[in-house]
C-alpha cells in the first residue's frame, strides 16, 4: 500500500478514523438497524437537551458525579492511611500486604447485592462500593512507594536529627510523589467502575433508573445520549487525574 | 512470623463473624450464620445445582475470551507493523481503554437481549483492550537490530515472525491476554449481577431477592473460590508460557 497518500501527522489520521467510525455509525443507524434498537449520532446529539430535561436525569447525572468525588476522596484519605500504618515498617508490611493483594484481587462484583442490603439504595451503597474498589490501588501503590525508600536518604535524615514528622513531611512523602500519583489514576478507573456498576444495578432509582427506563420503552436516542454523557464524565475524570500524574512525574529525581 | 498476623487475621474475621450472628444479634438477615452457610455450600456442591449456572458463566467467559484474543492480537500485530499506525492508533486504543466501558452495558442488552450473547459481546469488548495494546507494545518493542540481522540472514517473513518477533514479544503478549482474561471473567459476572436471566452472578442476585441469604452467600463464596482458581491457573499458564 501506498503510506504516503495518508495524512502525515497522526492527530489528523485520527481524527479521520473517529470521523469515519461516525459515519459508519450514521449510514447504519440512518438506512441499515432498525431505529427501535440504535440512532444515528447526530440525532443523538440533537436530542442531549431534551434527554438534559427528562426529569430527574440532571439531578440523578449530577448525584453519580459527586458519589464519584466523594468516593474518589475517601479512596485515596482511607488508602494513604492504611498504606503508610501497613508500608512503613518491614514487620507489618511483611504480614499485611499479602491479605491486601488478595483482597485486592477478588471479584468484588459478587458482593455488590450485600452492598445495597447494607448500604440502601441511595448514594452510600455507590459510595461504599466505589470505594470498595478504589482503596486498594492506593494502598498498593502506597506501600510500593514508601519501599524504595533509600536506605541511604533515610539514615542521613536520621543522622541529621530530624523527627517523625520531619521524617515524614521531608523525606518520606516527597518520595512517593510519582508513585502516588499513579495510585490516583488507577484509583479513578476503580472508583468510576464501582460507583457506575452499583448506578446501573440499582434501578429504581439514579441512573440505573433511567437506563432501564429506555431500554425497556426501546428510546435508543435516549439511551445513548445518557451514555454518551457519562462516558464524557469519565473521560474528563480521568484526564483530569491523568494531567495531574504527568505533572508531578518530573518528581522522580531522587 | 508473618504467617502468625496472616492467620490470626483470618481467624480474627471467622470468630467476629461467628461471634455477631450467634450473640450479638445481628440479623440472619444481613448476616447468615457460618454454619448455615456452610451448610448451604454443602448442599450446592452436593446436589450439583452449581453445574448449570457455572456452565454458562464459563461459556460465556471461554467465547469472550476467545473473540477478544484473536481479534486483540491480530489487530494488535497488524497495528504494531508500521511505526505510523502504531503512533495514530495506539493512544486512541487506550484512550478507549480508560472508558469504563460497563457503561455500555444497557446498549449491549439492547441490541443482543438479556442471554449469554450481551454478556460474551461485552466481556470480549472489555478484555480486547489491553489485549490489543499488549500486543502492539509486545511486537513494538522488538530490538530493530533482531530484525535487521535476521533479514541480512536471509529469514523469509514467516521465519521472522516465528523465530524472531514471536518470541520477543510473548513475554508483554502474555501478560496482556491474563489481563484480559481476569477482566473477562469480571465483567461477566458484573454483567450477570446487572441485567441477566443466567449465570452464577444472575443466581446470587436472585438469592439476594429472596432473601435467602445463607444460600446466597455460599454461592458468593463458590463464586469467589471459582473466581481465584481461574486466575491462578491463568497466572500459571503466564508463567510456563513466559519459560518456553
Amino acid at each position: 500500500m501506498n503510506w504516503r497518500s495518508a495524512p502525515r501527522s497522526p492527530w489528523i489520521a485520527r481524527l479521520v478514523l473517529i470521523g469515519a467510525l461516525f459515519g459508519a455509525w450514521e449510514i447504519a443507524a440512518r438506512w441499515f438497524v432498525d431505529k427501535m434498537f440504535l440512532s444515528p449520532p447526530s440525532r443523538v446529539f440533537v436530542s442531549l437537551g431534551e434527554v438534559l430535561r427528562t426529569p430527574g436525569v440532571l439531578d440523578a447525572l449530577k448525584q453519580t458525579f459527586w458519589e464519584l468525588g466523594a468516593a474518589f476522596a475517601l479512596s485515596v484519605a482511607l488508602g494513604l492511611a492504611l498504606g503508610l500504618a501497613v508500608g512503613l515498617r518491614p514487620f507489618p508490611r511483611r504480614s499485611l500486604m499479602p491479605i491486601v493483594l488478595l483482597l485486592y484481587g477478588l471479584p468484588q462484583i459478587t458482593i455488590l447485592p450485600l452492598f445495597i442490603l447494607y448500604f440502601g439504595i441511595g448514594p452510600a451503597s455507590k459510595i461504599a462500593f466505589g470505594v470498595s474498589h478504589g482503596v486498594f490501588p492506593v494502598i498498593v501503590t502506597t506501600v510500593a512507594g514508601v519501599q524504595n525508600l533509600k536506605p541511604i536518604l533515610v539514615l542521613s535524615a536520621r543522622a541529621m536529627g530530624a523527627n517523625r514528622m520531619q521524617m515524614l513531611r521531608w523525606v518520606v512523602f516527597p518520595h512517593m510523589i510519582p508513585s502516588f500519583f499513579s495510585g490516583l489514576r488507577l484509583a479513578m478507573s476503580g472508583v468510576l467502575l464501582g460507583v457506575l456498576l452499583a448506578e446501573l444495578y440499582v434501578s429504581q432509582s439514579g441512573i440505573g433508573h433511567f437506563t432501564t427506563l429506555f431500554t425497556q420503552s426501546l428510546e435508543p436516542t435516549k439511551l445513548l445520549g445518557l451514555i454518551a454523557l457519562l462516558a464524557a464524565m469519565a473521560i474528563f475524570l480521568n484526564e483530569v487525574v491523568r494531567r495531574a500524574e504527568t505533572r508531578f512525574d518530573r518528581f522522580k529525581t531522587v | 512470623m508473618s504467617r502468625v498476623v496472616q492467620a490470626g487475621f483470618v481467624l480474627a474475621v471467622l470468630a467476629l463473624w461467628y461471634l455477631a450472628t450467634e450473640y450479638w444479634g445481628v440479623s440472619g438477615l444481613l448476616l447468615p450464620k457460618p454454619a448455615a452457610v456452610l451448610r448451604e455450600l454443602t448442599d450446592v456442591i452436593r446436589t450439583g445445582e452449581f453445574v448449570a449456572d457455572l456452565r454458562i458463566t464459563l461459556g460465556e467467559l471461554a467465547a469472550a475470551f476467545v473473540l477478544s484474543a484473536t481479534g486483540g492480537t491480530a489487530l494488535g500485530y497488524l497495528v504494531s507493523r508500521s511505526q505510523y499506525w502504531t503512533r495514530t492508533l495506539e493512544p486512541l486504543i487506550s484512550a478507549a481503554y480508560a472508558i469504563p466501558i460497563i457503561l455500555f452495558l444497557p446498549l449491549y442488552v439492547l441490541f443482543f437481549g438479556l442471554g449469554p450473547a450481551s454478556k460474551i459481546a461485552l466481556g470480549a469488548t472489555i478484555s480486547f483492550f489491553p489485549v490489543a495494546l499488549s500486543t502492539v507494545a509486545g511486537f513494538g518493542g522488538v530490538e530493530r537490530m533482531y530484525t535487521v540481522a535476521a533479514r541480512s540472514m536471509g529469514c523469509s517473513g514467516y521465519q521472522l515472525f516465528r523465530w524472531v518477533l514471536l518470541p520477543a514479544a510473548l513475554p508483554v503478549i502474555l501478560t496482556g491476554l491474563r489481563m484480559g482474561f481476569t477482566v473477562a471473567l469480571l465483567s461477566i459476572l458484573g454483567a450477570e449481577t446487572l441485567s441477566s436471566v443466567s449465570g452464577l452472578g444472575h443466581r446470587i442476585v436472585s438469592l439476594g431477592e429472596n432473601m435467602a441469604m445463607a444460600r446466597m452467600f455460599a454461592y458468593i463464596v463458590f463464586a469467589v473460590a471459582i473466581a481465584a482458581s481461574l486466575n491462578a491457573i491463568v497466572s500459571w499458564l503466564e508463567a510456563r508460557g513466559r519459560r518456553a
